[in-house]
């Protein structure tokens, strides 16, 4: 009898455990589905008045409760939260604007998980409830194409009623990257990111004699001149820059012709002549072949790292250089910004809204007031110390003369960023960037490195992006 | 007649307690491993956020990895890799678990030694790659160890070079497995019959006689075993190699292994290609648990 009822026990846990896992599941697919069953009262209401929605989409104006937004991390969160008129964060990853929730849906980029987890989102967007829907995501330069030339994204004038006159203050290089291959803006930024070439002054003054910024880029004006001073500044000592991967973004933000012609892949003359140049440098030993982020290469910020310069926009300075650890270059003002050889950018966000999004309304409001409205872009500037995507804007501050940069040694460097944001030109953008520029970088460090030749290099690069794109040929 | 009505009904149960095995097996095993099969027949990826395919291919993807010869280059990495560790794990694991099964040497705390040789292993393999990428980094400290000496007076570029990448690789791995080699050849040599070591020691036998005569012979079964099981993992090395040299397998792809080509396939989706050569895998790491299991299945027959 014992037994019998530890058995009948034992044969009740196990089936438990066993419909438990396809109980959930069959719940799951029931709610995706026609959403009866154990949640009924729940969903009821919620689907119902969806599936009103969706049918009165097009002759009312009735907006969703839910503003689901896709990101990466924290940024464009607080950004909201400081800057919004009207958003009260609930918890860390709601909010609510008026009587609309706000949900934020953050993943890490890393081993693009962000990508992963928004393409899956995207491409079920047609059948999810209208409350799921995405609504508003985030991009970033390198990869926006990809969504930009799809119909997942919405036209920022025509679907999302911005006016192209509220936009004309934007600096255009922000508005090429997010413009999809018929000419349609699909998404702004309240962000610019211009880089500029920051050089260490007490190298600057031991071996060329001089800190002035007017002076120096005298120095690194065009890539000749650059590499003619490096070979001066191994000569006492110093590496021109860290890593030849410094250089690369400033080349490939200037090139003449996309990755990708008519499904071939194609080497611009710009990204060749960066391979001849970093060779070189590189076989001289006036630059190293370091990834960018790692341990050697921000040796750098230190006075001990015999580095001249680093290149970058105006986060990379503030934030990223080691300027609040005592005894590093930048705690001590020990930098100095020059425009450098060529303009380039590095970094920035741009705000997409989703095709099939329930909010067009408050879409359309967060896209005016984040990037357009001249006062919270001030704001911006001042309590975040972010460069903000308005022309008016930046140069006001350019000419404040008493704003200066501490860790420039008291230069403005604001004027130079604004210059620089003005000259460069993206209109060669393909939605094959991301993946061609990382393998480039990575096939050429080999040939870098002399571990084998340039048609070595090639090959591996080919084959490491044919990998990535298979529907690619070279 | 009674009785044997009781054992059937015993029997049932015992197929009924398999369920909840069976079904997480086929729901998380076998049909995935079917599914990967079919797919491997179709072209199907994703290009940016447009799906191409499926289309049926025919044997067109597993074509395309014999044609491309890549297939072959990233293989012979891996089992040089393996060679480069199993070997010399294999001569440090019989020389330890020779001498901790030694009735004559009576060597203290062995168990005590035996859980600090296994500790390397409970290392999460990614965190061990990426404290070898610190320590052997260009201004790591064993450059400036090798530099304070005098060996060198330039860092040396380990993980630019095909021998020290593939070096350190097998050398992590070595690391990370001998112990648990040692534990599974000490466990055999302690289940060898005592009576074959004292009646060799009667007969004035040396140790290295013993260790070759009678040792070795009687642990071919459980060498099989090593060999084979260390084999299919090696096959599988991946989390090392793509932690070490940030998934590039550099320099040129010298220390690229087949899962890590593999894992290259996952960027587009390509679900043909990575089926292809996931089947390829399946294929080679099923013909040599067969053999594992042909030998062993042997031992006990004749024992």
């Amino acid at each position: 009898m014992k037994k019998k009822l530890i058995s009948s026990l034992l044969c009740a846990t196990m089936v438990a455990a066993a419909l438990a896992g396809c109980g959930t599941g069959a719940v799951d697919s029931d709610d995706v589905k026609t959403s009866d069953g154990a949640d009924t009262t729940v969903k009821e209401s919620t689907t119902g008045s969806a599936s009103e929605e969706n049918t009165a989409e097009n002759t009312s104006t009735e907006e969703g409760k839910v503003l689901n937004i896709y990101c990466w991390n924290e940024e464009f969160k607080t950004r909201i939260t400081d800057h919004y008129p009207g958003y009260e964060e609930v918890d860390g990853t709601t909010g609510k604007i008026g009587d609309v929730t706000v949900k934020w849906t953050i993943t890490p980029s890393d081993d693009n998980a962000y990508q992963n987890n928004l393409d899956a989102a995207l491409l079920k967007q047609a059948d999810a409830p209208a409350d799921e829907k995405i609504d508003i995501f985030l991009v970033e330069a390198d990869y926006a194409l990809k969504y930009v030339n799809t119909d997942y994204t919405l036209a920022v004038i025509d679907d999302i009623g911005l006016t192209e006159d509220e936009l004309a203050n934007q600096y255009q290089y922000t508005k090429d990257i997010v413009t999809d291959s018929d000419g349609v803006l699909k998404g702004v930024s309240w962000q610019g990111c211009p880089g500029a070439m920051f050089y260490n002054r007490a190298a600057a003054k031991e071996v060329l004699g001089t800190d002035d910024p007017a002076e120096i880029q005298k120095y690194v004006s065009d890539w000749d001149t650059f590499n003619k001073t490096a070979a001066t500044m191994k000569e006492a000592g110093y590496s021109m820059i860290s890593s030849v991967n410094d250089t690369y973004r400033v080349y490939s933000n200037n090139v003449t012709s996309q990755w990708v012609v008519d499904g071939k892949i194609n080497i611009d003359e710009n990204l060749m002549k960066w391979v001849t140049d970093s060779k070189k440098l590189v076989d001289a030993g006036e630059a190293a072949t370091y990834e960018l982020w790692g341990d050697d290469w921000k040796k750098g910020f230190y006075p001990e790292g015999n580095v001249f310069g680093y290149f970058g926009p105006a986060w990379f300075i503030n934030f990223s250089m080691a300027a609040d650890t005592e005894g590093s270059i930048g705690y001590d003002g020990g930098w100095g910004a020059v425009e450098g050889p060529q303009g380039f950018f590095w970094g920035g966000t741009w705000i997409c809204g989703a095709t099939g999004t329930d909010n067009v309304t408050l879409v359309n409001d967060i896209m005016r007031q984040m990037t357009t409205n001249e006062n919270i872009l001030t704001e911006i500037v001042v309590d975040d110390d972010d460069f903000v995507n308005s022309k008016p804007a930046m140069e006001n501050m350019a000419a404040d003369t008493s704003y200066s940069s501490q860790i420039l040694g008291g230069q403005n460097p604001l004027a130079m960023y604004c210059a620089g944001a003005d000259k460069i030109d993206l209109s060669n953008l393909s939605a094959y960037d991301q993946g061609c520029n990382e393998e480039f970088q990575n096939a050429m460090k080999n040939y870098f490195e002399g571990n084998t030749d340039l048609d070595g290099a090639l090959e591996l690069f080919y084959k490491a992006v044919v990998e990535k794109y298979p529907e690619l040929t070279y | 007649m009674k009785k044997k009505g009781n054992v059937v009904r015993y029997n049932k149960w015992g197929y009924i307690f398999l369920i909840p095995f069976v079904m997480v097996y086929v729901v998380f095993q076998l049909i995935p491993m079917v599914t990967t099969v079919y797919n491997s027949f179709f072209e199907n990826y994703m290009s940016g956020l447009s799906q191409v395919g499926p289309n049926f291919v025919g044997i067109e993807n597993y074509r395309k990895l014999f044609s491309s010869g890549d297939i072959w280059v990233y293989g012979k990495n891996t089992l040089i890799m393996w060679l480069m560790c199993f070997i010399p794990q294999i001569f440090l694991s019989l020389l330890l678990g020779a001498w901790f099964s030694d009735v004559r040497l009576r060597l203290r705390g062995s168990r005590f030694f035996k859980t600090v040789m296994y500790l390397p292993n409970l290392i999460m393999a990614s965190a061990f790659a990426m404290l070898f990428f610190a320590l052997f980094s260009e201004g790591g400290p064993i450059n400036s160890l090798l530099m304070q000496i005098g060996i060198i007076d330039t860092p040396y570029k380990f993980l630019s070079n095909t021998w020290s990448t593939r070096g350190l690789v097998a050398f992590m791995n070595l690391l990370m497995w001998f112990g648990n080699t040692t534990i599974l050849l000490m466990a055999g040599m302690m289940g060898l019959d005592t009576e074959l070591f004292e009646a060799a020691e009667v007969d004035g036998a040396t140790s290295t006689q013993v260790f070759w005569r009678i040792t070795l012979p009687l642990l071919r079964p459980i060498l099989v075993y090593v060999v084979i099981t260390s084999l299919i993992g090696g096959l599988q090395l991946f989390d090392v190699p793509q932690i070490l040299t940030n998934g590039t397998g550099d320099p040129m792809r010298d220390s690229m292994t087949l899962i890590m080509f593999l894992n290259k396939h996952l960027y587009s989706k390509n679900y043909g290609m990575a089926g292809a050569l996931s089947v390829i895998l399946l294929l080679v790491t099923g013909i040599l648990s067969l053999i594992v299991f042909k030998v062993t299945g042997n031992d006990k027959r004749k024992g």
